[in-house]
């Protein structure tokens, strides 16, 4: 399966009964995979007349109970920031696939990492977040779709997965189990939904709204919500080390990046220079515990981005005091093995 | 003598202050759909979705379940309530800049893709909560604040946007009729064809719109009495009341 199959197939799994999209490359698999297995699942699918559209479907979807699903890539992504900050704002969850492209503006369909910014920094209007999760293989899109699910529901927000193009067109096989046998973190919470429009019987009218007018009650709205991001940043941060224990250089590098880094990292090894990698999995929260603990013993820090260097300032916030060089491409372009490497032993030698 | 009441305060509207104008048509409007669902036995089956514009917070005079929408979008947010429920009753009640600027491509796809959806489409012919710009559906020669000379389609400024003729073309729209509550005659005849409206999602019909022909005498400078005759004289020249369309909807 290709990641962008596979994600839809996660999410079938995960309970998901109403996907809404438009198409866009490089994730159109993912809205004619839906197509076909939704109808077959009878459960809901919509091709929307726009991006717009599409996330407002969702919305309304989330606000009657259901799980449900969007994606797009890049410039859809942008024109779904305004029904976000919405769900955000009146707490409803949803899973968000961005499968991203490279922009600015129409950019390029070729896989990129340059939405880090809008997809960590709250990306619409108003003060939230969206936790995002980035994958680094198909199998991984398939556990991290599972978990956005259940971080969506339990948290009541919306989940982005911000994943590469590489990802969403590579094949790749997937453990059976994976799909099948999914952890379940969060145990299902007495009155489950109970939020949700579903008519008002036996109970007092539900509402959904984002709208607060009158004095004192945004800022109370806001406060209640701050206390939630609080807590999403305590308890979702994910991450992962690869040959970080003696590391005396450590390489950070998120989705796809981090399976060429990876391999720089066994290169640089071979030359008996000890490099380990740090992968962000979370990118909003960023696993600022985990990536403090890894850089004690470490020299230098590398960042590798396949954009003009977004996710390098939280690493800069995290870790202030260590010095921190950067390299990424632009535009499309990918960071070649040895483009890493040579980076590193430039930077190690002076 | 003491006076007696032919009509009683509908239970589905709380009995709270709202926040409209003197004369404004919201009020009208609001307490028409808590008495046609009470009528309809549907307070327990109603899911409303209220827009961006005046009526934004119309969930505080209802008793019944409500989502509010981003601006424009209201149906598409009543499109993924009622594919998830297509056995309760949904529907949108919009202004004119909601429906028919902003949320004209999500107004005209819900009604092409024959969604099973009541649209209650509120013109009064200008933006009413942003200080009165034009819109859509402005008269020619209607001074707003965004047309201080009066609505020119000579000065590449538009015609009235006949909405509710051009939905009544998509085979996926069952019905579609205008109304006006500038009088109790009207009102009573807007109070029948909403009642239709709902009546034709319960029978599964399809699509369903009507456009009522509603006062803002703050943004008109007219006194209540005076827009009440304004919607007779000027607004129903441009926008005819009737039926415009009722069918059953082939699939
Ligand atoms: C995306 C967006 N654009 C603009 C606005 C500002 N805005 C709020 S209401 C409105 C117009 C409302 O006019 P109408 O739909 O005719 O309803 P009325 O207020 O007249 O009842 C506008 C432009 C907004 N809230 N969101």
């Amino acid at each position: 399966m290709t990641g962008n199959e596979a994600m839809g197939e996660a999410a079938i799994r995960a309970g998901c009964r109403f996907y809404a999209g438009y198409p866009i490359t490089p994730q159109n698999e993912l809205t004619a995979y839906m197509a076909r297995r939704m109808r077959e699942e009878e459960r809901v699918f919509i091709q929307a007349e726009s991006e717009i559209a599409a996330i407002n479907m969702v919305y309304g979807a989330s606000a009657a109970g259901a799980r449900s699903m969007t994606s797009s890539s890049s410039p859809g992504i942008s024109l779904k920031q305004e029904g976000i900050s919405y769900m955000a704002g009146a707490q409803l969850p949803a899973v968000i696939v961005n499968v991203m492209r490279a922009g600015p503006g129409l950019g390029h369909i070729s896989s990129s990492q340059s939405d880090y910014f809008q997809s960590t920094r709250g990306g619409g209007h108003g003060d939230y977040f969206t936790p995002t999760f980035s994958p680094a293989s198909v199998e991984e899109a398939v556990r991290l779709v599972r978990e956005a699910f259940e971080v969506a529901d339990y948290y009541r927000t919306p989940v982005l997965i911000l994943a590469d193009a590489i990802i969403g067109q590579t094949m790749e096989s997937i453990p059976l189990d994976v799909l099948e046998k999914p952890e379940l973190r969060f145990k299902k919470k007495p009155g489950h939904k109970s939020w949700a429009l579903t008519g008002a019987r036996g109970r007092p009218a539900n509402i959904i709204r984002s709208f607060f007018l009158y004095e004192g009650q945004l800022p109370r709205h806001n406060e209640l919500l701050s206390k939630k991001w609080e807590k999403i940043k305590k308890s979702e941060q994910r991450s992962d080390l690869y040959q970080a224990d003696d590391a005396h250089f450590l390489i950070v590098a998120y989705g796809s990046q981090a399976r060429i880094v990876r391999e720089a990292v066994d290169m640089l090894r071979n030359e008996k220079i000890k490099a380990g990698m740090f992968r962000p999995i979370s990118l909003w929260p960023y696993p600022q515990e985990s990536l403090t603990a890894a850089v004690k013993k470490i020299k230098k820090v590398f960042v590798i981005e396949q954009s003009l260097g977004q996710m390098v300032e939280d690493v800069r916030l995290t870790i202030p005091e260590k010095e921190i060089l950067f390299f990424g491409k632009t535009g499309g372009e990918i960071p070649e093995i040895e483009d890493v490497v040579n980076f590193v032993k430039k930077h190690i030698k002076r | 003598m003491k006076p007696t009441y032919k009509f009683k305060k509908p239970e589905l509207l709380h009995g709270v202050d709202t926040h409209y104008c003197s004369g404004c048509g919201h009020g009208i409007l609001h307490r028409l759909i808590a008495e046609i669902i009470e009528e309809l036995n549907l307070k327990e089956k109603t899911i409303g979705v209220a827009p961006v514009g005046c009526a934004v917070i119309a969930y505080n005079y209802w008793d019944f379940d409500c989502s509010e929408a981003s601006h424009g979008r209201a149906l598409a947010v009543a499109t993924g309530i009622k594919r998830v429920h297509p056995s309760l009753t949904v529907f949108t009640y919009q202004g004119d800049g909601d429906l028919a600027s902003i949320g004209l491509a999500e107004t005209m796809h819900a009604a092409n893709r024959g969604e099973n959806l009541t649209c209650v489409f509120v013109n009064n012919a200008c933006y009413g909560m942003t200080g009165g710009q034009m819109a859509p559906t402005t008269l020619i020669g209607q001074k707003t604040a965004t047309t201080p000379l009066g609505r020119d389609p000579r000065e590449k400024e538009g015609w009235p946007l006949k909405v509710s003729e051009i939905l009544a073309m998509l085979p996926g729209v069952c019905f579609v009729a205008r109304s006006s509550i500038s009088n109790p005659a009207h009102v009573k005849q807007t109070h029948d064809y909403i009642k239709r409206a709902f009546m034709n999602q319960t029978e599964e019909k399809g699509f369903s719109i009507v456009e009522v022909l509603s006062p803002c005498p703050t943004i008109w400078q007219k006194t209540p009495e005076e827009a009440m005759n304004w919607i007779d004289t000027e607004m129903t020249k441009e926008f005819p009341l009737g039926i415009i369309k009722n069918t059953e909807v082939h699939r």
